[in-house]
């Protein structure tokens, strides 16, 4: 009979050796361990693959000619090689180009309103579409991509809080350095005088009516809507 | 801006109008397009491979030869195409960069071609992509360090300008510049290894009287060890004073580890004569003695391993002090497990923890002296983890000092192999040979030019005849020839003897005119020939008693032929000497002549084939005279003009 009077240290040293052991015949594959990897780490399928319509098909749908589809799907093309944007990749390229602030916020809302489907990603269609009305579209077709822009929740409305979302994020783009100093204020300021202006019956959100009419009585909106009509 | 990202601004110019509406002053003015022509593909020729690309795709970056107006200078009327003779497949990266842009590196490209590519078309190297960027600043420190050996290399060569004290330091520095270093460094050497030897012996226990105990050798030769000590300490000494005074920067000279190093092996010895009447301090008297052991760094000047190990120990200090950190750790975790282990067992050695870092040391490091062993079970169990942890723990930052001893040696050997005189001496030799073949048919082509200039310039009247007979079968022969670049050459090195009213000439006819001439006071600067300078005045002696004509008519070429043979170089002028030729001015030192040896002797054809640059193959000779013929340097300006 083995008596062993096995002190504590030497429980110890016992129980490393065994352990020791039971990983070496992991390692062989003579022990299967408690459970497996998710098998679906393997299959974890790569970024979506997105192909657009016909050229045909969007030409029909856009106001763009041919060779500006071209152009457009090249750099759409090369900039996202899957094919479709996702929010993050249409943030750092909206970025890009106000290195001053911080343009995520107002980057998120312009992906809200290009992704007109609503399945978190920006195809080339929906860009396309979305560039068609900005670029080539009517004043009505404009100011109803913008209204649709503000209202945040799509239901038609725009109202304070949606406003005060938007401006922030606009006053965001231009980070902290500027002339003059940004103030916590400005932004909300800056809402009340688009409500007064904007909110003919005061009740406290603006309807897309209300919203079209001003606009097309407002002589310097007017003018602006023009202004990147030969972008392209 | 990223080039994929300028494609999206149309799109962000247009999402602004979402601004509008909430804006309240009135927007600035769009910049107006000009010429706003439809995107067109445009055609590069490079070296024959056509790469098209939009015209668009290279407007990305204006600031590069592509992207801005500049490429106009290479665009081809007829072909429609830009053409640029270049490599095709470095333009591979560059095309790629305007893209994509990233630029990459290709991995087997060579690192200058690369550079001098991305200069021509003027993009900046530091854009290179994180991906390439490692291995192309690794290329480029790796290429600078081999410039670095070149010019190490170079610097050996002597400038004619040193002064004394100069002249020293380089031969402290470089003992194989001169033998009197040479000599030096093989004594210094020899009584460093006496000296160590020395203090190793003073050691060793002598042969004693029976009735004595053993007494090392030391305490029984004192007079004559002590006398081996002052010599060797007077030798050093005396190298210490000598290279503090030739050191070009005294205070930086004391400070460097090896001047240190000097004076901590020679200081003991003095200490010591001025303490060793008192008994106090005798304690620290044998302890200095220890520091007499430093000698033995002094070898580290004799050899070049040593330097190396020693620079790779301190490139390598971040891996040896992880070693030991790590070491540490394991050491006190195993110490304290084993004196635990084994505190129950009775009469064991592991009486404390400290006591127990003797043991894992001694474990770790697959010593096993034996001295400290675990009783217990559990002593024994922690004890063999102990010693395979040991072996694992040392052996992971090893290879990175070996290797990176191995790049340090290998980079060692690459310049010293580049400095061997063999190759050097190669080198040059091609050099010289190129350049030969240059000024030799410039030589060749000059004197069949002057026959036609000659003959036209003396027979006048028969110019018409001349010109309708042609020159000489030889001269027909000989013109065709001549490429059109080698007469275009030829040309210009015509222009600048018209230019400096002096001409270029062959070896021995300046021998000649420079002897008639009797500069004797010609400074000789020839480096390393100060045993050879007297060689090249013989020869012309017997010269002087041929007399001829400078005129390089048709009778010249075979009147030097009958000097050729007498005229004979011993061994001489194997090194690069300049021996300026007679009737140069000192523009023509930018031409880098050098003076050579009749190299080939068979003088039969009519034709000069001595260069004025070539390998001094050695004739015999007799010495006798000694005019000396000092080699001058390039920029010493001998004026006598040829009547040539």
């Amino acid at each position: 009979m083995l008596s062993m009077n096995l002190e504590g240290l030497e429980m110890i040293a016992v129980l490393v050796v065994v352990v020791l052991f039971v990983k070496v015949l992991e390692q062989f594959g003579l022990l299967e361990s408690g459970y497996d990897d998710s098998v679906e780490d393997e299959l974890e399928l790569s970024a979506v693959r997105h192909r657009p319509e016909g050229l045909e098909q969007l030409e029909a749908q856009t106001r763009f000619s041919r060779k500006e589809l071209q152009i457009l799907y090249r750099g759409f093309k090369n900039e996202c090689p899957s094919g479709v944007v996702n929010e993050d990749t249409f943030k750092d390229i909206y970025a890009q180009f106000f290195p001053q602030g911080d343009a995520s916020t107002y980057a998120h809302f312009l992906f809200n309103a290009f992704d007109t489907d609503h399945n978190g990603s920006v195809s080339f269609e929906d860009f396309v579409m979305g560039l068609s009305i900005l670029l080539r579209g009517t004043v009505q077709e404009k100011l109803n991509w913008a209204f649709n822009l503000y209202d945040i929740n799509k239901d038609g409305y725009i109202t304070k809080e949606e406003m005060l979302d938007i401006m922030k994020a606009i006053y965001d783009m231009m980070g902290k350095c500027t002339y003059p100093v940004l103030k916590e204020e400005t932004p909300r300021q800056h809402v009340e005088v688009f409500f007064q202006k904007m909110d003919k019956n005061k009740d406290g959100v603006v309807t897309i009516d209300e919203f079209i009419d001003c606009c097309q009585n407002d002589e310097n909106i007017m003018r602006s809507m023009h202004l990147f009509e030969n972008v392209l | 801006m990223a080039a994929g990202v300028a494609a999206w601004l149309p799109f962000a110019r247009a999402a602004a109008i979402g601004w509008m509406p909430v804006a309240n002053l009135p927007m600035p003015v769009a910049p107006a397009e000009k010429n706003k022509r439809q995107d067109e593909l445009i055609i590069l020729n490079v070296s024959g491979r056509r790469f098209q690309t939009w015209r668009n795709t290279l407007d990305r970056y204006p600031d590069t030869l592509l992207g801005s107006s500049e490429k106009e200078f290479f665009y081809n009327e007829e072909t429609k195409e830009y053409f640029f003779d270049r490599d095709p497949d470095v333009f591979r990266s560059v095309l790629n960069f305007y893209r994509t842009g990233k630029l990459h590196y290709p991995r087997y490209e060579c690192i200058s071609s690369y550079d001098e590519e991305l200069a021509f078309f003027g993009i900046v190297p530091e854009i290179i992509g994180d991906c390439c960027y490692e291995e192309y600043k690794d290329r480029k420190r790796e290429n600078a360090e081999r410039l670095m050996d070149d010019q190490e290399d170079n610097k050996d060569a002597k400038l004619p300008n040193m002064t004394f004290r100069e002249t020293m330091w380089r031969a402290f520095e470089n003992p194989h510049t001169s033998t009197m270093a040479l000599v030096f460094y093989y004594v210094t050497g020899f009584f460093i290894a006496v000296s160590v030897i020395t203090n190793v012996v003073e050691t060793v226990p002598c042969g004693s009287a029976p009735n004595q105990k053993e007494v090392p050798c030391g305490e029984r030769y004192t007079v004559a060890f002590f006398c081996m000590d002052t010599a060797c300490v007077m030798i050093f000494t005396v190298e210490y004073l000598m290279r503090l005074f030739a050191a070009p920067s005294r205070y930086r000279f004391m400070r460097s580890v090896m001047s240190i190093i000097d004076v901590v092996a020679i200081l003991p010895y003095y200490i010591g004569l001025v303490m060793t009447d008192n008994e106090d301090v005798s304690g620290a008297f044998v302890t200095l003695r220890v520091f007499r052991v430093f000698r033995i760094f002094k070898f580290s000047r004799h050899s070049q391993g040593l330097r190396i190990l020693g620079y790779t120990l301190k490139s390598c200090a971040s891996e040896l002090g992880f070693l030991l950190f790590s070491l540490t750790m394991a050491i006190i975790i195993f110490a304290t497990v084993m004196f635990y282990a084994e505190k129950g067992s009775s009469s064991s050695k592991f009486t404390s923890i400290p006591a127990s870092f003797w043991y894992t040391i001694v474990t770790m490091t697959t010593l096993g002296y034996g001295d400290m062993v675990p009783k217990t079970i559990a002593g024994k169990i922690f004890g063999s983890i102990c010693s395979l942890s040991g072996v694992l723990v040392i052996a992971l930052p090893v290879p990175v000092i070996v290797s990176n001893f191995s790049r340090i040696y290998h980079q060692n050997q690459r310049a010293d192999k580049r400095r061997a005189q063999k190759v050097q001496k190669a080198r040059l030799a091609r050099i010289r040979i190129s350049k030969t073949g240059s000024s030799n048919a410039f030589l060749h082509s000059k004197r069949n030019g002057l026959f036609n200039e000659a003959l036209e310039l003396t027979q006048l009247p028969y110019k018409m005849n001349l010109s309708d007979q042609g020159s000489t079968e030889d001269e027909k022969r000989l013109s065709k020839s001549t490429s059109l670049l080698e007469s275009q050459h030829h040309h210009l090195l015509h222009c600048l003897e018209k230019t400096t009213n002096h001409e270029f000439v062959d070896e021995q006819y300046y021998q000649q005119s420079y002897l008639e001439g009797g500069l004797q006071n010609y400074p000789s600067r020839s480096p390393s020939l100060s045993s050879q300078d007297g060689v090249t005045g013989t020869c012309c002696t017997r010269r002087t008693k041929k007399h001829h004509t400078p005129l390089p008519n048709a009778s010249a070429p075979a009147h030097m032929q009958p000097l050729t043979h007498t005229h004979t170089h011993p061994q001489g002028l194997q090194e690069l000497s300049t021996i300026h030729i007679q009737p140069l001015s000192t523009s023509r030192s930018s031409l880098n002549m050098r003076v050579d040896e009749p190299a080939p002797l068979n003088c039969q054809s009519s034709q000069i084939t001595t260069a004025i640059i070539s390998i001094p193959t050695p004739p015999v000779t007799t010495p006798e005279g000694d005019a000396h013929l000092p080699a001058g340097p390039a920029h010493q300006n001998v004026v006598k003009v040829s009547a040539l």
